[in-house]
């Protein structure tokens, strides 16, 4: 029945893992510098913050209302064209790579933004009172005040970013998803689908608790 | 003595949504430099609005603000940073910075202000060891109590050695026996800096303990300006007069007079008593000589920057032209102020 044994079911998971982690990663990091500079230029430019600009505020925050709704699977396809001209090609995880980043650094932006604003407003009056410029202030107080709880956005995005990776297989990106779909979906090979199921629960639960532990390391609550 | 900081007609209006607020309203008062200087008013009288005008965190609509010698109320830029530099500031919230530890709350505007490493090092220690926490240097803001927060406010407000400390509601959030300590380190901090301290309260027992002096406000205007003795032993306008009740209770509040005119028939006087330079038994030289009997039937006597105060309600009985005559004496030693008519 089963047309897979396990020697050879090995060597497909790995490489599924070794895929995921690579797509997961990359577009990670590109996203949350990408996302926290776009958040900062976001708080930076609200009404009444020191680079207050309407023109940029509008169009960032458009830009983000308008990409964050759309279903993460018509996304790819709709930007594929961009992803040719930036990646080279549309196809493969590479080609993956970007629209993850894409998504990711627009929700980080969003949660960057957010922290940003929630800091307490009497630390920023503390910082004008002890003489520090607008730019000081932001910089020394606004971004280390909101690195806490930003830490713990991140953590959520890295999470979904295991999830969006599964969609990533339309355009070959291959990873863990990618192959519980295939033998689960396609052959109904329950095996595969349950192994790989047991690999993403293990995945998240490691990258959460990371960002749990990072997080308590930057908020020092107690 | 020279002036520290002077408000020359300094109003103030908010405009929210087409709505004016007259938070300041010419407002014209002097603090002596080195003295403890309380303002105290009701909520929303414009205390906040007037000490945030010190250091420029609020820009007065009319009049102006000098803080020695330099009109903050309009410098901007390089120059208002340099003087904020010189003015410290404390918060009923304490606005510590939760991502930095003590120490490094406390470093913060000694690196603002340009102090090489190593000097900072040596002041912060110095600083921690004024307010007590040398053993919370490496604590952050979350892992203290209220107390020992405001202790660090305390400690970052005074790094760059300031002649003025501003003080909004810093004890308010914090109970009687914590309040207790950070006015004994403000005091401190006076006496041993020199540094000026204007400081807003709600609370009178705050200005008895540590103010010099106090301005009375309400509605946006002082309403009264003294020395803490003289505002809390006459109090002139009816908002003092109340402030001062709830701390003293030398005379008796409306109920308790009702009740002490349904048991005393004879005349009441309220005889005011304080520090008296001769050794005249004078209530008992009177009653003798006039043939009347005292009887104390309410007050209160306080002592307030080592002098004495207070009042006594008395119910003369006797003679009525003896009685007359005795208060016509009793007059003559001290203030009277007469409760019934005969
Ligand atoms: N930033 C502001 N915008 C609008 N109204 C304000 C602002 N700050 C203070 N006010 C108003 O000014 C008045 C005085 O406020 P405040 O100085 O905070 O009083 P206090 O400190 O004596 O309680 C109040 O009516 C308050 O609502
Ligand atoms: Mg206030």
């Amino acid at each position: 029945m089963r047309d897979l044994d396990l020697e050879a079911l090995l060597p497909k998971i790995w490489a599924g893992l070794a895929q995921t982690l690579q797509m997961v990663t990359v577009s990670f990091l590109l996203a949350a510098v990408l996302g926290v500079l776009l958040g900062i230029v976001l708080y930076a430019t609200r009404k009444g913050n020191i680079l207050e600009n309407r023109v940029v505020f509008g169009v960032l925050n458009a830009v983000i209302n308008v990409v964050r709704p759309i279903p993460f699977i018509i996304l790819i396809v709709a930007i594929s064209p961009l992803t040719r001209v930036v990646v080279g090609t549309s196809i493969g995880t590479e080609a993956a790579i970007f629209p993850l980043t894409i998504v990711a650094a627009i929700s980080i932006a969003r949660i960057a933004e957010t922290n940003l604003v929630a800091v307490d407003p009497g630390t920023i009056e503390a910082g004008a009172a002890m003489g520090a410029r607008p730019l000081r202030v932001l910089l020394t107080i606004v971004i280390p005040e909101s690195l806490g709880p930003l830490v713990l956005g991140l953590t959520y995005i890295l999470v979904a970013l295991v999830d969006a990776t599964a969609v990533a297989g339309v355009v070959g990106g291959g990873g863990l998803g990618n192959l519980a779909l295939t033998y689960g979906w396609q052959r109904f090979d329950f095996f595969v689908m349950a192994t790989v199921i047991v690999l993403l629960i293990v995945l998240v639960q490691v990258l959460q608790l990371l960002g749990n532990l990072v997080a308590r390391k930057v908020m020092h609550a107690r | 003595m020279s002036t520290a900081i002077s408000f020359e007609g300094v109003s103030k209006t908010f405009e929210v949504k087409g709505r004016r607020v007259d938070a300041l309203r010419d407002v014209q008062l002097e603090v002596e430099r080195g003295t403890v200087f309380g303002l105290v008013g009701y909520s929303g009288a414009g205390k906040s609005t007037l000490l945030r005008t010190v250091n420029a965190l609020e820009r007065p609509t009319a009049g102006r603000v000098v803080v020695d010698g330099a009109v903050v109320s309009e410098l901007q830029g390089a120059a208002l940073s340099r003087a904020r530099q010189r003015i410290g500031m404390i918060f009923q919230q304490f606005n510590l910075l939760q991502s930095r530890n003590v120490y490094r709350n406390v470093a913060y505007p000694l690196a603002l202000a340009g102090v090489p490493k190593a000097e900072i090092v040596d002041r912060v220690e110095e600083l921690l060891e004024f307010v007590g926490l040398t053993d919370k240097a490496l604590s952050y803001p979350a892992q203290l109590s209220g107390g020992q927060k405001q202790r660090v406010g305390i400690a970052r407000a005074l790094a760059t050695r300031p002649d003025i400390l501003l003080s909004d509601e810093a004890t308010s959030a914090l109970d009687p026996q914590t309040t207790g300590e950070v006015l004994d380190l403000l005091r401190r901090a006076n006496a041993e800096y020199g540094v000026t301290i204007l400081l807003v309260t709600h609370e009178m027992d705050v200005i008895r303990e540590i103010a010099d002096r106090v301005a009375v406000m309400q509605d946006g205007q002082v309403v009264e300006t003294g020395s803490v003795y003289d505002v809390f032993s006459a109090p002139l306008a009816a908002t003092t007069q109340r402030f001062v009740s709830s701390v003293l209770h030398h005379v008796p509040g409306a109920d308790a007079l009702e009740r002490i005119k349904r048991v005393h028939h004879g005349r009441l006087v309220q005889i005011h008593v304080e520090n008296r330079e001769s050794n005249d038994p004078f209530l008992s030289r009177i009653a003798r000589r006039h043939d009347v009997d005292f009887n104390v039937v309410y007050g209160g006597v306080s002592e307030l920057q080592s002098r004495l105060f207070g009042t006594l309600t008395v119910e003369l009985l006797g003679d009525d032209l003896d009685v007359e005559a005795a208060i016509r004496d009793i007059r003559e030693a001290t203030g009277v102020s007469e409760l019934t008519h005969a």
